[in-house]
């Protein structure tokens, strides 16, 4: 199957001006190197024309990295495969009983902007509210956010304290990952040749469990986070926390999940001593950079701070029911 | 939004119709509707796109070019190289708000034989699509010798530091030269009284050192420019700049032309603040245009207005004050360095005569330093070299102040500039506003207020700058109806063409709806100088004046012919023109032009030297979370001396937006360069400006102390704004966590070490 066309065609801008374009947004266009373009219809059509093209093709969902990367010259591509005419990439199916089932190019404004997942998966909406612009947000994915494997992606701390998993699927059928394993390095992910994300599962939410994710930036929007961390806690009947899971982003080549702090957590009274002590020990997992976001030892401080802080409202949450 | 009048000369208390009321702009529809255009609006037949190839090394000797492949490349019709360019001697151009000599200029423009920053320009290409000149420079092959690269001021001023040119000289006070090649290319000092005796008088002297960092304009619009090079040799050149005439002088010359072969049509300006003054893609469309045949536009990507136009520097300055017991300013000294950039002739100049502008200090010292660094050339960027110097002084008067227990605008109030006072370069204020500005913000509501909370503090910082006069000219004709078409040359980058209309208006006794602007080509309009040094409310306000009273004078010889009388027996006041038993409304008329001689049409050239000097004071709450080390500011204030406010809304604009980019320099903005002198953080994204999320309403106040040298009071208001900020916020973050931040930008990471480095 081929359904190559050029990229002129697919780009949102074009698609709103009158046909023909106007000199200056086609010569801005064509600034951008031709590629080709096609939109698969199912799962395995979109599986043979990955694995047929390798490395030169690229999976295009929302758009919101790979199109400003191939504009950039950050990335140059062959063939651009479009997932989200697939029927299951967008789905959003919960419930309180099986939990929820996110396609991957389910765009971020659906997750924050349902009811029904604002308790339930709080840190996920937390995330999405904040990746980008609105403009971004309808279009962006998560599953994007978390193929793009970028080690300050906003979505992907809150997906492993979600404890969600990856349904990848390949020449060989689907298989499952956990979302903590997915990411191997900046950019870098376990994806294999021919294989892309299909969607993302949750369990569903715990009575008394609540969750937050939050970043530190310079500035109040429109920036990439220094440091961020999600946390996520069930309290016991007694008020003690049952079960937690902690991890934080922009600290490390990937996004990491911090066993030991969420370890430490269980049977403890949610006080602001043991968020704090729980931050210490979310610090060993971060092993930053410096660079133009910050000092590698100012993360590492900025860990334990919103560790501590993402703890707290996560509390704070599972307490009051949010 | 307040206003304050403060009627203390002559012109004071004069009753106005049309300035200081709010029209709406003149070019408010198109730009809301989309309709005004913009240099990447124009569309020529036949029109090629240019793109330019850019160094990837901050410093390094090209040893060959090989472009035979890129114009090998189907659908390419031009490439250029520096060996394209002309040989320019060594020759200084005044540019408005600074000066340039046309040799480096050109170097600048496209490297001849050295590349001496990041993104210095190598060559070009003009082809049929962006994306074929893109392949094109691909196959541009250049061979480089790396060469060590310096990135900052103190290293370069090394004696073993990397050496930018061989040709650079110190240039010592009295024209002296060094004996070696430097990359100090300019020593400066100025002096007044005797400071050794001056501090030995001091109860409390307090010497500080500062840094800054480079940080761009940060304009909306990337530079833009489209050139037809005709036939009959007739350059015509659509660009987004300043200063129409000053973008013809500087092509002209480096392309070694006669300038009245070159016609710029200055289209309409997506923001400059100083950064589109100088020339960059001008010539270089020019000579691809002249090869191909073709018109050539070049835009510029953001990376590419980043790495390859003129930032403001970083500098390093230190700060000695002192004063006596009671308060009083006794003697100062200040040495300060400022980066120029790959090529000599930064903004240390006015750094110099502003560090200590605000003060009546009788003894005092400057010495200045113009630097070459691995960096793209610095050119002017709004009240160009005063914030750094601004910030460094008003920091330490801040810490004499506290020393002292003297509130901070006391303390300033016993130290003001006022009418009299000399500069420490020489020249003595005429009545200027500073210790109205100061008294206003004294009395404001935000410093009355009280302010509460933990890790909450209020700072103040005053800021100074010139208004240049320069030349402007203007011409007009009356219309049958009524209205007048003013024809002006001053490019319209913050709603002067309204401020200049409102003051026709006034002179004429029309409504300023009634006034039509246009800003014109150059040759179009008279010779006018950059829209640059806060100036053309002022001189091209001052050119519609004479242009309105030039018109007034014709209209009573035309009243005379109606009237049958002398002309020096009319009389024009309030719009009305009056004969013996016989008057007629200025419209009235303009309706009997036709049937009395002709069309009207006034003009006017003036050279607005000795215009004056603009005062602001600014008031900042922050509140700094001590965890994370960020400042979130609660609430600003902006008070300054405008001499008349023709237009407040304007006025109030400008202060905001000065208010803001100052408030940019003092948080996040910085060019971030890693060890191989290449900039990480050439995006919007990263380069991290404010948004309307990081800032609050910005509040106002105008103070009216008129400019005693223009008719209406007129001073410039454009650049002062910008000059206090980052002091202000530095002193109001000591008055929260207690730290006195001495480097600019104050990032979370910088206030966060500064407090655990104190605990």
């Amino acid at each position: 199957m081929s359904a190559a066309t050029s990229a002129y065609v697919f780009l949102p801008r074009i698609r709103r001006v009158p046909s023909p374009p106007t000199p200056q947004l086609a010569a801005e266009i064509a600034a951008l190197k031709d590629f080709e373009y096609a939109a698969a219809a199912t799962v395995e059509e979109a599986v043979s024309l990955l694995a047929a093209r390798g490395d030169s093709a690229r999976v295009l969902a929302g758009g919101t990295d790979i199109l400003v990367q191939l504009r950039e010259g950050l990335r140059s591509v062959d063939l651009l495969v479009d997932i989200k005419k697939i029927p299951e990439l967008t789905v959003l199916e919960y419930s309180p009983e099986t939990g929820l089932k996110l396609g991957a190019a389910t765009p971020c404004y659906r997750i924050y902007g349902d009811e029904r997942l604002r308790t339930a998966y709080a840190a996920l909406c937390d995330a999405t509210r904040i990746i980008g612009g609105w403009q971004v947000q309808s279009r962006a994915s998560v599953g994007g956010n978390l193929c793009n494997s970028s080690p300050a992606a906003d979505s992907i701390p809150a997906l492993i304290v979600h404890s969600a998993t990856c349904q990848i699927a390949g020449p060989s059928g689907v298989r499952e990952l956990p979302v903590e394993e997915f990411c191997t390095g900046p950019g870098r992910n376990a994806l294999e040749r021919g294989e892309f994300l299909v969607s993302l599962t949750f369990p569903p939410p715990l009575p008394r469990s609540g969750s937050h994710y939050l970043r530190h930036i310079p500035r109040n929007e429109m920036d990439i986070a220094v440091a961020g961390a999600g946390a996520w806690l069930a309290l016991d009947e007694s008020g003690r926390i049952a079960a937690a899971r902690v991890a934080l982003s922009a600290v490390a080549p990937t996004p990491k999940f911090a066993a030991e702090a969420s370890e430490y957590l269980v049977g403890k009274a949610p006080t602001e001593e043991v968020f704090r002590e729980a931050g210490e020990l979310a610090k060993k997992v971060a092993s930053p950079i410096t660079d133009m976001r910050g000092p590698a030892e100012y993360r590492i401080h900025l860990a334990g701070v919103l560790v501590r802080r993402a703890l707290t409202k996560a509390a704070e949450r599972a307490q009051s029911g949010y | 939004m307040a206003t304050i009048d403060q009627p203390r000369s002559e012109t004071a208390g004069k009753q106005y119709k049309v300035l200081g009321t709010r029209p709406i702009r003149h070019d408010g529809a198109d730009k809301v509707t989309g309709r005004a255009i913009y240099t990447n609006d124009m569309q020529l037949t036949g029109m090629l796109h240019g793109r330019i190839l850019r160094s990837p090394h901050a410093h390094a000797r090209i040893k060959s070019i090989d472009t035979s492949a890129a114009e090998a490349l189907p659908g390419v019709l031009a490439v250029c190289t520096g060996a394209d360019f002309p040989d320019v001697k060594d020759k200084i151009a005044e540019l408005g708000e600074g000066a340039v000599n046309l040799a480096h200029l050109s170097a600048n423009v496209m490297a001849h034989d050295k590349v001496l920053y990041k993104g210095h320009a190598v060559a070009a290409v003009a082809a049929k699509s962006p994306h074929i000149a893109e392949e094109a420079l691909k196959l541009i092959r250049v061979e480089y010798e790396v060469l060590p690269h310096v990135l900052w001021v103190l290293d370069a001023m090394k004696d073993d530091a990397p050496l930018l040119h061989d040709n650079v000289y110190t240039e010592e006070l009295g024209g002296k030269q060094s004996d070696k090649p430097s990359n100090i290319a300019k020593h400066l000092h100025f002096e007044q009284g005797n400071v050794e005796e001056g501090f030995a008088q001091a109860d409390i002297v307090i010497e500080r050192e500062f840094k800054t960092a480079t940080v761009h304009q940060g304009y909306i619009e990337p530079h833009v420019s489209v050139a037809l090079w005709n036939q009959d040799n007739r350059l015509t050149i659509w660009t987004a700049t300043q200063g129409s005439f000053t973008a013809r002088q500087q092509t002209a010359e480096v392309l070694q032309i006669p300038v009245s072969n070159v016609t710029v049509v200055p289209c309409e300006i997506g923001g400059g603040f100083g950064g589109k003054i100088s020339i960059y893609l001008e010539p270089v469309a020019a000579i691809l245009s002249r090869k191909s045949g073709r018109p050539v536009k070049i835009v510029m990507s953001r990376a590419e207005v980043f790495e390859g136009t003129g930032p403001t520097p970083a500098t390093f300055i230190r700060v000695k004050l002192g004063a006596t017991r009671d308060g009083k300013l006794v003697a100062a000294q200040a040495y300060l360095a400022y980066e120029a950039g790959g090529f000599p002739g930064g903004v240390i100049g006015p750094g110099c005569m502003c560090v200590f502008s605000c003060y009546d200090i009788p003894n005092a010292v400057v010495d200045g330093y113009d630097v070459c660094v691995n960096k793209p050339k610095t050119q002017a960027y709004r009240a160009p070299g005063a914030t750094q110097a601004a910030f460094a002084c008003e920091t330490v008067i801040d810490e004499i102040a506290e020393k002292l227990g003297i509130d901070p605008i006391e303390f300033r109030l016993k130290n003001a500039a006022k009418e009299g006072t000399r500069r420490v370069d020489g020249p003595v204020y005429p009545r200027v506003g500073f210790i109205e500005t100061l008294e206003a913000a004294r009395n404001s509501d935000h410093y009355q207020s009280e302010l509460t909370g933990p890790y909450r503090g209020r700072g103040v910082a005053s800021g100074f700058w010139f208004n240049v006069g320069l030349k402007s000219a203007a011409s007009a004709s009356v219309n049958p109806d009524g209205t007048v078409t003013l024809v002006e040359g001053s490019t319209d980058i913050g709603g002067t063409r309204t401020t200049v209309a409102m003051q026709l208006a006034e002179t004429l006794g029309i409504a300023a709806e009634d006034v039509i602007p246009r800003v014109e080509d150059t040759d179009g309009v008279g010779y006018t100088d950059v829209t640059g040094g806060s100036r053309v409310t002022y001189a091209t306000g001052l050119a519609a004046y004479h242009c309105g009273l030039d018109i007034i004078a014709q209209m009573k010889e035309r009243a005379a012919i109606l009237w049958d009388c002398e002309p020096d027996q009319v009389e024009f006041a309030d719009g009305t023109f009056t004969g013996p038993g016989q008057s007629a409304t200025f419209k009235e008329l303009a309706r009997r032009l036709l049937e009395t001689g002709g069309g009207i049409v006034g003009r006017a050239s003036v050279d607005g030297g000795g215009a004056t000097n603009g005062f602001g004071t600014h008031i900042v709450d922050v509140e700094v979370d001590p965890e994370t080390g960020k400042v979130t500011i609660l609430r600003y204030t902006a008070v300054q001396d405008a001499g008349k406010a023709v237009h407040p809304s304007y006025v109030e604009g400008q202060m905001q937006g000065g208010a803001v980019q100052g408030i940019g320099w003092a948080l996040n903005e910085e060019y971030y360069y890693d060890a191989d002198g290449r900039m990480r953080n050439a995006s919007m994204l990263d380069y991290r400006m404010p948004t309307a999320y990081d800032l609050p309403n910005i509040e106002t106040i105008i103070v009216e102390v008129p400019n005693p040298k223009h008719p209406y009071g007129v001073r410039g208001v454009g650049e002062t704004p910008i000059v206090p900020p980052p002091a202000a916020i530095a002193n109001a973050i000591y008055r929260a966590v207690g730290v006195r931040m001495r480097e600019l930008p104050m990032q979370p990471h910088k206030v966060w070490k500064a407090i655990n480095s104190q605990e």
